[in-house]
């Protein structure tokens, strides 16, 4: 069944009929990404203002590919057990050559974890989650369908937007923009700002269609599957996935030399399906043409001004960076943002975003392009190379790491962040946390839900955790007037050591490490993490 | 990275041993062979900044 894009009602904003005090926060664009900063920003008291052009979620599939960091972090904003519960879970990918299978991957082979690998969820339903979501917070989120931003001017201290709605145009004040509109940002193109990279000349086609019968034949786990010289289809690549009702998400290469317009239509795309699953009946649900492209913009905060998600980075798909990426923008920015507006840091702390994310989004955007350079090779040689890399893949396992189809999206290392304060320990400062299962008074919990969305303490070892003003605690394995659980299967000691004390930042990324209590040390870690200038 | 001489007295039975792998394959398959070649090799080498000079050698000649 078709998703049913019911439109979000309008309402005609105040400030058409007076001129509304100055917001802390406007964020414009009301997609997934735009969506997450509102209710990061709400779940910590931040009121902010959310502007969209449209209203109804994005039509078609597009992303849907979410990530277990991305899961993690969806469940601290409150929408992750109901995308795990829709969502397709799988984590295993095969790589073919021809008909033959030359690789597969498990991205997350052992057990202890609240969410999978990966789930695919259609980015509908995530934005329609989240825009759910949003209604929790009738005080703190004001969701405005239908208003479009028509010019944006940076006052230094401050930043006034236009508006045009369908009642009449109308003008406010905010102390930060948060630019969420995606690739096409009008906010980025008004300023002018250069998103340079690397665009692709491939073609590719992207189809979802509808269908009873699973085209993974008899494997009944949903899975990835990519194929290098698919034997059903005159072209370099094809790639395989499985989305929730039914849908299935096939993506073609068609070559440089394709007209995208004339290959977006029925009469091209049918016999394109059928030559992949015969006479299976299908109903075709959506399709695109799109080239791959990577770009970035050399710094995602302009002042008062800041740029999140596509609207600052865009990388080719295969991979699932995009919104993943996005969506780890949104966990670094949301804790800043609300720490400068309470006064529990500098505003210089921003800076921290900038640096952080355009580090984060540099990486996905080195993966991505590496993945696009092997799946399009673009000269007789790279060809060469690519088909002796497949064919030894069948006997050489070292071959067989080579073969690229994307390197899937994990979650960024921040170490090199002046936030962290170094250290040694099984968790490195500035990885994010890793998951554990636990077990309190009757309840069964997980370590990132307990932890995440404050700065925490968190320790395995024996060490009672000092009480710090500003940083909850929590004991495993422990009994203390702090919150304490008991470690189901040995997996947080495992992965947090039996000897060490950690200090986590709001978005779970570890900031300090310790092996004895010392209450200044941890203190200084946390004022380190918040900006404070030494 | 070694540019003194490393395969000693065996320099001359190595090359007439790479002759003779390509002995019979057309062009073609000469270069797909040298092309796993260098993978394989790159792999038995192991150290990127090794191969990252091997290759800046190779490319400057």
């Amino acid at each position: 069944m078709a998703y049913d894009y019911a439109p979000f009602p309008y309402t005609p904003p105040l400030g058409l009929t007076e001129p509304e005090q100055r917001h802390a926060i406007v964020i414009v664009g009301a997609g997934p990404i735009g969506l997450a900063m509102a209710i990061d920003l709400a779940q910590q008291g931040v009121a902010s203002v959310v502007l969209d052009d449209n209203n109804v979620v994005s039509v078609g599939s597009r992303a849907i590919c979410w990530a277990k960091r991305t899961l993690e972090i969806f469940d601290r904003l409150g929408i992750g057990e109901r995308m795990l519960a829709k969502g397709v879970t799988w984590k295993v990918g095969r790589n073919f050559h021809g008909d033959k299978q030359v690789y597969a991957f498990d991205l997350l082979p052992e057990p202890g974890h609240k969410y999978p690998a990966f789930i695919n969820l259609q980015q509908y339903y995530v934005e329609q989650y989240l825009a759910e979501r949003a209604q929790d917070f009738p005080d703190l989120i004001d969701l405005r369908f239908l208003n479009k931003v028509t010019n944006h001017t940076d006052h230094g201290d401050h930043v006034a937007l236009s508006i045009s709605t369908p009642d009449g145009d109308y003008t406010i004040e905010t102390d930060y923009y948060i630019a969420c509109e995606g690739a096409g940002s009008a906010t980025r193109k008004r300023m002018d700002l250069p998103f340079e990279g690397q665009t692709f000349e491939e073609h590719f086609l992207i189809v979802d269609v509808e269908m009873e019968t699973s085209p993974f034949g008899n494997h009944d786990t949903p899975e990835r599957w990519f194929w290098f010289n698919p034997p059903f289809h005159n072209g370099q690549s094809a790639l395989l996935h499985k989305q929730p009702d039914n849908i299935y998400r096939i993506d073609l290469q068609l070559g440089p030399d394709t007209d995208p317009k004339e290959e977006a239509t029925e009469e091209k795309v049918i016999p394109r399906i059928k030559a992949i699953v015969g006479d299976t009946p299908f109903r075709l649900d959506w399709m695109s043409v799109y080239k791959f492209r990577c770009a970035k913009l050399d710094r995602f905060v302009h002042n008062r001004v800041i740029f999140v998600g596509d609207s600052a980075h865009v990388v080719s798909p295969f991979g699932a960076r995009g919104g993943n990426g996005g969506i780890q923008d949104v966990d670094n920015l949301g804790w800043k943002l609300a720490a400068i507006l309470k006064q529990d840091a500098p505003a210089s702390l921003i800076e921290s975003y900038n640096t952080e994310r355009v580090h984060g989004s540099a990486e996905n955007i080195l993966n991505s392009a590496r993945a696009t350079n092997f799946m399009t090779p673009k000269s007789p040689i790279e060809a060469l190379f690519r088909n002796e890399v497949l064919k030894l893949a069948a006997d050489h396992p070292f071959a067989r790491k080579m073969i690229n189809s994307g390197r899937l999206s994990q979650p960024c290392n921040l170490a090199t962040s002046p936030l962290q304060t170094p250290g040694d320990a099984p968790i490195l400062p500035g990885f994010p946390m890793i998951d554990a299962p636990l077990e309190g008074s009757n309840v069964t919990t997980w370590l990132i839900a307990e932890a995440q969305g404050q700065f925490t303490l968190v320790t395995a070892s024996p060490t009672p955790l000092p009480a710090i003003e500003g940083i909850n605690r929590i004991g495993i394995n422990q009994q203390a007037d702090y919150p304490c659980f008991i470690s189901v299967g040995g997996h947080a000691e495992t992965r947090y050591g039996t000897d060490k004390i950690y200090l986590l930042r709001p978005d779970g990324h570890v900031c300090a490490v310790f092996d004895t209590v010392d209450p200044v040390a941890i203190k200084a870690a946390q004022d380190r993490a918040l900006g404070a200038t030494t | 990275m070694i540019f003194e001489d490393n395969l000693g007295p065996d320099s001359d039975a190595f090359y007439n041993a790479l002759m003779n792998t390509h002995e019979g394959l057309t062009e073609a398959q000469s270069h797909a062979l040298n092309a796993r070649l260098v993978l394989i090799l790159a792999n038995e080498i192991g150290d990127l900044k090794t191969l990252t000079a091997l290759l800046e050698t190779a490319r400057r000649i």
